[in-house]
């Protein structure tokens, strides 16, 4: 065996250490042949995403606690920009989850946005499959959700939950045909300020107007008091993906996979030089890179 | 560098090991702070998930010579013995060689600056490329001040 596999092997029975080590392995762009084990529908991977501030990892914190009181293990990957300028990242997503600190049957790896030579979407897909495959039956990814670029990071999750809260403009404008298409439900935290109702009922208003009749539900709740935490849950259950919806991420999925080989090939500099001198074109050096 | 910054015990001041953790940030490494009032068990688990290099303790309350060995101890027995611990706060000097002897491989105390602090990180850096690990585990003397 090689250390990976060993490494691997190690991991599937229970051990976090190297169960640790493979993710930064992933994380670093390196492969890894995992079983291909049985579909178990217990198992969910969630996709937390929406606007800084609005109270996601606070969210996420109960989300932890609910599974973890229903026996449930519980895996979280949270997702943190790092400057373009140093490389360097401040990952403080814990500090708002104290749950996140409490017990063998939570594991929390906070990931930044840089080092990922192939993209962090196709890492997170890696590395959410290493996680299920160690036996984590719930995987919360949490990423700011900033723009369209990060549809791609949440669109291979099982579920995807919009977060959203009072007092930070209007949502639909932002994000008219962004995430929000993709969103299972979509959340408005901070229920106990009073602007929060009329954030959800904008929300709602602007589905209402859309021709799509499979708008996701819009639901307001308080992460802060722990208000509305189970109706959520149970809503986040039983709520199933329209055909469509599932189609695009299935695009999201090819589309993240592709990015990876791009820029994961080992010509990869090779091609981008010949095409800065000339040698040959942009659909050249596609052909070589795919090929 | 991969670090963990970390409040264990009791005392509920983190200005210090906030500054540090932007100061890193700043310097390029990925930090990941852990809030206040961690325990030595939570720490360790917390420098596993997320496969740190280093962990920097910050703590003020003159609990150090507990909490220090404890988390230094709890590293070594998961095998995270590769982990570079240093030390930030109100630790008087006295303690130090008691620190250092644990497996500390720097203390900063009020007044040390940032740069100094991200030197000590980049020559750490330099000596586990050399092959001279600076973990909890590797006993050869060594301590940046």
């Amino acid at each position: 065996m090689t250390g990976k596999e060993k490494l691997l092997h190690s991991a599937l029975e229970g051990s976090r250490r190297d169960l640790s080590r493979l993710l930064s392995m992933i994380e670093k762009g390196e492969e890894l042949s995992m079983p291909e084990g049985e579909e178990n529908p217990d198992y969910m991977i969630l996709g937390i995403t929406g606007p800084p501030g609005v109270g996601k990892s606070t969210l996420v914190g109960r989300i932890i606690s609910y599974w973890k009181d229903r026996g449930k293990k519980v895996a979280v990957l949270a997702i943190d920009p790092s400057s373009p300028r140093t490389g360097g990242a401040l990952l403080g997503d814990r500090v708002r989850m104290d749950s996140a600190n409490s017990g063998e049957g939570v594991f929390v790896r906070s990931l930044s946005t840089r080092g990922n030579p192939g993209g962090i979407s196709a890492s997170l897909m890696a590395m959410s499959k290493l996680l299920s495959c160690c036996g984590w039956e719930k995987i919360i990814i949490e990423t700011v959700g900033s723009g369209q670029s990060e549809i791609k990071i949440v669109a291979f999750a099982d579920k995807i939950v919009l977060v959203d809260g009072p007092d930070r403009g209007d949502i639909i404008q932002a994000e008219k045909a962004g995430i929000i298409e993709l969103a299972d439900l979509v959340v408005v935290n901070k229920s106990d300020v009073p602007s929060a109702l009329k954030v959800a009922e904008n929300i709602r208003s602007a589905f209402s107007f859309s021709n799509l009749n499979d708008s996701p539900e819009v639901l307001l709740v308080s992460a802060e008091r722990n208000d509305g935490i189970e109706e959520m849950m149970e809503l986040i259950q039983s709520s199933e993906s329209p055909l469509w919806r599932s189609r695009i991420k299935i695009r999201e999925r090819l589309l993240s996979l592709w990015d990876h080989r791009l820029m994961s090939s080992p010509n990869l500099n090779q091609v981008i030089d010949d095409i800065e001198t000339g040698s040959i074109s942009l659909e050249d050096g596609l052909d070589i890179l795919s090929g | 560098m991969k670090i963990v910054m970390a409040k264990p015990g009791l005392d509920g001041h983190d200005r210090g090991a906030k500054v540090i953790a932007r100061a890193l940030r700043d310097g390029g490494h990925e930090v990941v702070y852990t809030g206040l009032r961690r325990t030595p068990e939570e720490i360790s688990r917390i420098v596993m998930d997320e496969d740190a290099t280093a962990l920097g303790l910050s703590t003020l309350s003159g609990a150090h010579d507990v909490l220090v060995p404890r988390i230094c101890e709890l590293l070594r027995e998961s095998g995270m013995g590769h982990v570079m611990v240093f030390l930030g706060g109100i630790i008087p000097e006295r303690d130090h060689e008691k620190m250092f002897s644990e497996g500390v491989r720097a203390i900063f105390g009020p007044g040390s600056r940032t740069e100094e602090i991200l030197a000590f990180l980049e020559k750490s850096d330099s000596r586990i490329e050399n092959n001279q690990p600076v973990g909890v585990l590797n006993d050869d003397g060594w301590h940046w001040n």
